[in-house]
Order: structure tokens, then C-alpha cells, then sequence
């Protein structure tokens, strides 16, 4: 079964006079545990797609299905709720919460997302922090460990709530190339253990090689579909 | 919830020195508002215990009219003794009214054989005058206070008896007229010296009620006020209005009203200081409201401002809006408490000290007054409510804001 179905589906944005066609009748569907990234320059709608499958931002047209629900309706309340019961996020930047540490961190979606009682989610989490090989940084807040390590965290806070779909945006744009290559290998190992399916967007064809299925966007339109390291044309 | 307190007490330790700044500006104001209320209270309560407790009691009764003309101390609005045992009669029946006193008022000629001055004077029974006024005896600053007063004694105000010389044991004489017109004078002795005070009867002399109806030639009951004491001084307003329904519908042949009942507050002017004291002490709180509001505000617009990645990231992974506002609401909250603690502390602390300093002050003629402030639990709980509450409404707007804050546009946010 698809975990995400597009069908013509369009984002338009107007600011004032100007009207920005972002994107213009996409058609495209994920199976569940796939490792799929979207590609492409900047401006050609990537971002805007991972955001309206992240329920983030609402289609102007067209049909969207994730996990099952259509999600082109949903209120600002319910798109949070469908999003922390489903949905992981790995950000650029990291966006870990300076305050929190390692732990309460990947903690945090658990805690004031999900309400899992203390014991449960003391496991979860350590065993989250294991798989992504941060269980000894647990107690340290994120300015004091490095962007990769970050990033690991942002993957295991991602996971842990066991979403069914985890979007990356861009997650290694401001990593090292050996360092960004084992993030992707990470989050590729993380759908291995735990069968997430992780969509991420990047503009890096070092990086782009490991997806297993690569979407190209140019102008706001899909323009090619291909399976990873030379799989086939679509 | 322990979760949003911990997340908002991180994020106020983040930014030290504005959590300190804004708290200091709170607790300031909580010390303000708490050492005003204190003094001005206590300063409030001693003038007020003082005009009832040592000249007017909390309520009188007068013939209807007799207040109007007091001036002039006129002798015919006396009650007579029919009105005196109705009244007697109400009084007995109202459960608030510890005790009164009768009393015959009269303006006249004092003199001490050399000089003549006029006088006016309350003619009291001392055993009721001291149980309805009981500080009265405490304002005999010459002589001797014990029993206040017998027949063929005067106490005499400090500012005759200053100008006209007199002492202790020396003899008068007082002259009046009585309702007729004829004079009569009578000897009497100077029994003490009265010190003045502030308000109506501050600066009157005192003699025995026996001793006027002499003067006066009054053969029968007549009696100018009747000062009431009530056994608390919280049941002032009802004990009033239920003594002026029951007196009010006592009627003279015409029809009118034979009474007229007042409160302490009508027959003295300090009570208008004490509505200008309330009346300060309200803008004061408006200040510290308002002090609460700015502060509060303005550190969660900043708080919210510098966050807005942040807000981001945690809308974007499930948090819900109403959370979000949670946790800036929280963080107000805490503001308002720290400062409100702190201010509180201070402020219980600066009354200890100024009660054990024993700071005396003088307030128009009086002096050596002692400064003994004191503030209820009541009015604590008060000002710490209402400064907690307006941190919280304080910090709503921004709260606010950053719940309503579009994900998408808050993780751009550079």
C-alpha cells in the first residue's frame, strides 16, 4: 500500500500582483519503507512538496493522501496532531532545542507531543539514542556536541515517536561530505530497523546517489523518475 | 504541565540577566505597593482608632437637624427625655452596639478671673464616656486620667488652657445660657489638661453631665448626641442602616423624622484624607499593574521574537497550538512569581525592621506619633494575585502569537 499518494497536485502562492505557480500538477506515489529523495535547484518546489506531505502547508488543488487520510482539509489543530502521530522532521539546520540536552531533546515529541508515561519513554529514547550511536552524549546539550552528531539527534527525535514518514529537508546542507553521506547512511539503516519510509530533498548528487528512488523537480513539475545508483527511468 | 515548568524555567535561566531585570522591576514595584499599603494603612487605622475611640464613636444620634446648626451648639434640638428612651429602646435592640454615651454640648464663657475666652464643651457621664470613647482618658496630658471626670471638675483643652494660663487644681468659671436666654456661671476646678487632636471636638473641654444640666438649668432629660461604640467595627454599615431604618420611622406629629443617625465618616473630615489614602493607594496599583503589564509584555515579545525557529520546530513536530501558548504563558507566570517572592520577602522583611525601629512622625499638631506599619494576610494575597494574574495576562498576546505562528514561516525565520 502507497504511504504517499499525489494526484495533480498544484501550490500556488500570490503576494500582491505577483502569482508564483510552485507547484503545477505533480502525480506521484510512495510505498511504505521506501528511501526516496526529491531533487532538484533551488526554486523547482522541493521544499514545497516535503512541506504540504508534512501537512505543514495546504495544497491549492489536487488530491493528497498520507498514511491513508486525505490531508488537504485539515485544520491548523488537526494537521499538529496527524503530524506528531505520524510525522518526524529532520531539518537543515538541526533545529534541536538549545535547552533541552541530548536526551530530552529526542525526549521531546514523546513528552509534550504524545504524553508517554516517564518509564516507557526513558527506554524509547535510550534506545533511540543507541541506534543512532548517541547513547554517551545523552546528558550534553546540543552546543556541546558537533552538526553531525546534531543531526543524529534531529534523526533519532525524528524516529522516535515511530512515525510512519520522516522528511528530511535539505538534512545535509550544512554537514561535511563524509559527514552528510553518514547521515544518509544512517537514516537508510534507521528505515532498514524500523521500516520508516524517510523522504528528503537535497540538491547534492553525492548524496542523491543513495536514495533508492530519486523524483527530479524543475519549475514546480516532475520531471523524472528514476530508482538510485542507476536504477531505471520512470 | 511539570514538563512546560521545566521547559519554561531552562528558557529563563537561558537569558539571565533579562529574567533578573525583569523580576527587580516587578519586585520593585511589589515593594511599593506593599510598604504603601502598609504605611498608609496603619497611618489610616491609628487616625481613625483615635477620632473614634477618643472623641466622636462610630455612630451618633441627634434630633433631626441638630448636625446642621452644630456650629452654633444650639441647646433647643436637644432630645428630650421621651426621644432619649426610644432610642435607648432601638439600641437595646441591636445586637452590633456594644455601648453609648449621652451627652449635652454647649459653647460657653470661660473664665479664670483675669481673662475670658469661650469654650466648647462636652458634658459627659464618665463611666459611659469611657467605655464608648476608651482612648478619651489617654489625651489627658496633665492631671489625672483615672475615672475621667467628677462633678465640679473640668478638663480643659491644652490650647486654653496655654493661653489662658490656667493649671492643674486652679478654679474657673464657666458662664452660659441656657434655652430660655438667662445666664448662669458655675465654679468649677481643673481637673486635667486634654490634648487636642484633629477634627470636630478635637479642641473641646469636658465636664460632668450633672454639671450642665446645673449650668443650663435643665430640669429634666436633655441630651445633645448620643455617641454609639459597636463591639466590631466591620459591622458599621449594617448596624448604621438598620439603626436609621428603626430610628427613621419614628415620627413627629408632622410627619418628619425625629432622628438622624451618622457614621464617624459623615462627622469627620479625616475621612475624606482616608478616601484620598484609598484613592492613592489604588493609582499605586494601578502603577504596579501597569509596571507588571509593560515588563511581562515586553520580555515575552522579545522571548517569543528571539524563539521563532524554535516555535517552528516544535509546531512542525505535533506540538498543538494550545502547548505552545502554554509554555510562554508559563514563562510569564514564572516571571510574575519570582518577582512577586521576591518583592514579598522584601517588602514583610522593611515592615519587621520599621516596626522595631520604632519611627515616630508628627501629623498637624500631633507629634511623637508612632509609625507602626502593618499589613493584613489578606492584602498580601491580594497584590500577589493580582500581580501573578497580570504577568499571565501579560504574557498572553505574545503566548498567543507564537501559538498562532505559521510553521512554515517560523522555521525560515532567520
Amino acid at each position: 500500500m502507497s504511504l504517499v499518494v499525489a494526484k495533480n497536485l498544484k501550490k500556488t502562492y500570490i503576494a500582491g500582483d505577483i502569482t508564483v505557480n510552485a507547484i503545477q500538477g505533480v502525480d506521484f506515489s510512495i510505498e511504505s519503507a521506501s528511501f526516496v529523495s526529491f531533487v532538484g535547484p533551488s526554486g523547482s518546489g522541493k521544499s514545497t512538496l516535503l512541506n504540504m506531505i508534512g501537512c505543514l502547508d495546504p495544497p491549492t488543488e489536487g488530491a493528497l493522501q498520507v498514511a491513508g487520510s486525505d490531508i488537504t482539509r485539515l485544520d491548523r489543530r488537526e494537521a499538529a496532531r496527524f503530524r506528531g502521530e505520524n510525522i518526524g522532521f529532520v531539518f537543515q539546520d538541526f533545529n534541536l532545542i538549545p535547552v533541552l540536552t541530548v536526551f530530552e531533546n529526542v525526549e521531546y515529541p514523546l513528552q509534550m507531543v504524545q504524553n508517554w508515561p516517564a518509564g516507557k519513554r526513558r527506554k524509547r529514547v535510550q534506545d533511540l539514542l543507541g541506534a543512532v550511536g548517541m547513547a554517551d552524549q545523552e546528558n550534553k546539550y546540543p552546543s556541546q556536541i558537533s552538526g553531525g552528531q546534531k543531526q543524529r539527534v534531529a534523526v533519532a527525535r525524528a524516529l522516535v515517536t515511530n512515525a510512519k514518514l520522516v522528511l528530511a529537508d535539505e538534512p545535509t546542507a550544512n554537514l561535511d561530505r563524509t559527514t552528510a553521506t553518514r547521515i544518509i547512511d544512517l537514516m537508510k539503516n534507521m528505515r532498514d530497523e524500523f521500516g520508516t519510509t524517510f523522504i528528503f530533498s537535497t540538491h547534492d548528487p553525492k548524496v542523491v546517489k543513495n536514495a533508492e528512488i530519486i523524483y527530479t523537480l524543475e519549475d514546480g513539475r516532475l520531471k523524472e523518475s528514476r530508482s538510485g545508483n542507476g536504477g531505471h527511468h520512470v | 504541565m511539570y514538563n512546560i515548568f521545566k521547559l519554561a524555567v531552562r528558557n529563563l535561566k537561558r537569558y539571565k540577566r533579562r529574567t533578573f531585570l525583569t523580576s527587580m522591576l516587578i519586585t520593585l514595584g511589589v515593594v511599593a505597593v506593599l510598604l504603601f499599603v502598609s504605611i498608609s494603612g496603619s497611618f489610616k487605622a491609628m487616625m481613625i482608632g483615635q477620632i473614634t475611640d477618643s472623641m466622636l464613636g462610630h455612630l451618633q444620634i441627634h434630633r433631626k437637624g441638630y448636625l446642621a446648626s452644630i456650629d452654633s451648639l444650639p441647646l433647643n434640638r436637644n432630645l428630650n427625655a421621651k426621644q432619649v428612651a426610644k432610642v435607648e429602646q432601638v439600641l437595646a435592640d441591636i445586637d452590633a452596639v456594644d455601648t453609648y454615651s449621652m451627652r449635652i454640648k454647649l459653647g460657653a464663657m470661660f473664665s479664670n478671673f483675669a481673662e475670658t475666652t469661650n469654650i466648647r464643651l462636652n458634658s459627659v457621664l464618665p463611666e459611659q464616656e469611657l467605655n464608648t470613647v476608651p482612648l478619651l482618658s489617654e489625651r489627658i496630658i496633665q492631671g489625672q486620667p483615672a475615672g475621667l471626670i467628677e462633678k465640679g471638675e473640668i478638663l480643659i483643652p491644652e490650647l486654653i488652657a496655654k493661653g489662658m494660663k490656667v493649671k492643674v487644681g486652679d478654679s474657673i468659671v464657666l458662664v452660659a445660657n441656657n434655652k430660655d436666654g438667662s445666664v448662669n456661671g458655675q465654679t468649677l476646678q481643673v481637673r486635667g489638661i486634654l490634648e487636642g487632636i484633629s477634627g470636630p471636638g478635637g479642641r473641646d473641654g469636658v465636664i460632668h453631665l450633672e454639671d450642665a444640666k446645673t449650668l443650663l438649668r435643665f430640669t429634666g432629660v436633655e441630651i445633645s448626641e448620643i455617641a454609639i461604640r459597636l463591639k466590631n467595627m466591620n459591622h458599621l454599615p449594617q448596624t448604621f442602616a438598620d439603626l436609621t431604618a428603626k430610628l427613621s420611622s419614628i415620627k413627629n406629629q408632622q410627619g418628619q423624622p425625629v432622628f438622624e443617625v451618622h457614621t464617624w465618616e459623615k462627622l469627620s473630615p479625616f475621612f475624606n484624607i482616608a478616601k484620598m489614602i484609598d484613592l492613592m493607594t489604588f493609582f499605586i496599583r494601578i502603577m504596579l499593574v501597569a509596571i507588571v503589564l509593560v515588563s511581562i509584555m515586553n520580555v515575552m515579545i522579545m522571548a517569543v521574537y528571539e524563539r521563532i525557529n524554535e516555535i517552528g520546530t516544535i509546531a512542525a513536530i505535533g506540538t498543538l497550538p494550545a502547548r505552545i501558548l502554554g509554555i510562554f504563558m508559563v514563562e510569564g507566570f514564572l516571571l510574575g512569581v519570582l518577582g512577586t517572592a521576591i518583592g514579598t520577602i522584601i517588602s514583610l522583611i522593611t515592615i519587621t525592621i520599621m516596626n522595631a525601629s520604632k519611627i515616630s512622625f508628627d501629623f498637624g499638631r500631633q507629634t511623637g506619633l508612632l509609625l507602626a506599619p502593618t499589613i493584613s494576610a489578606g492584602e498580601v494575597i491580594v497584590v500577589v494575585l493580582t500581580v501573578i494574574g497580570i504577568a499571565v495576562v501579560g504574557s498572553l498576546q505574545p503566548a498567543y502569537k507564537a501559538a498562532k505562528m505559521d510553521p512554515i514561516a517560523a522555521l525560515r525565520h532567520v
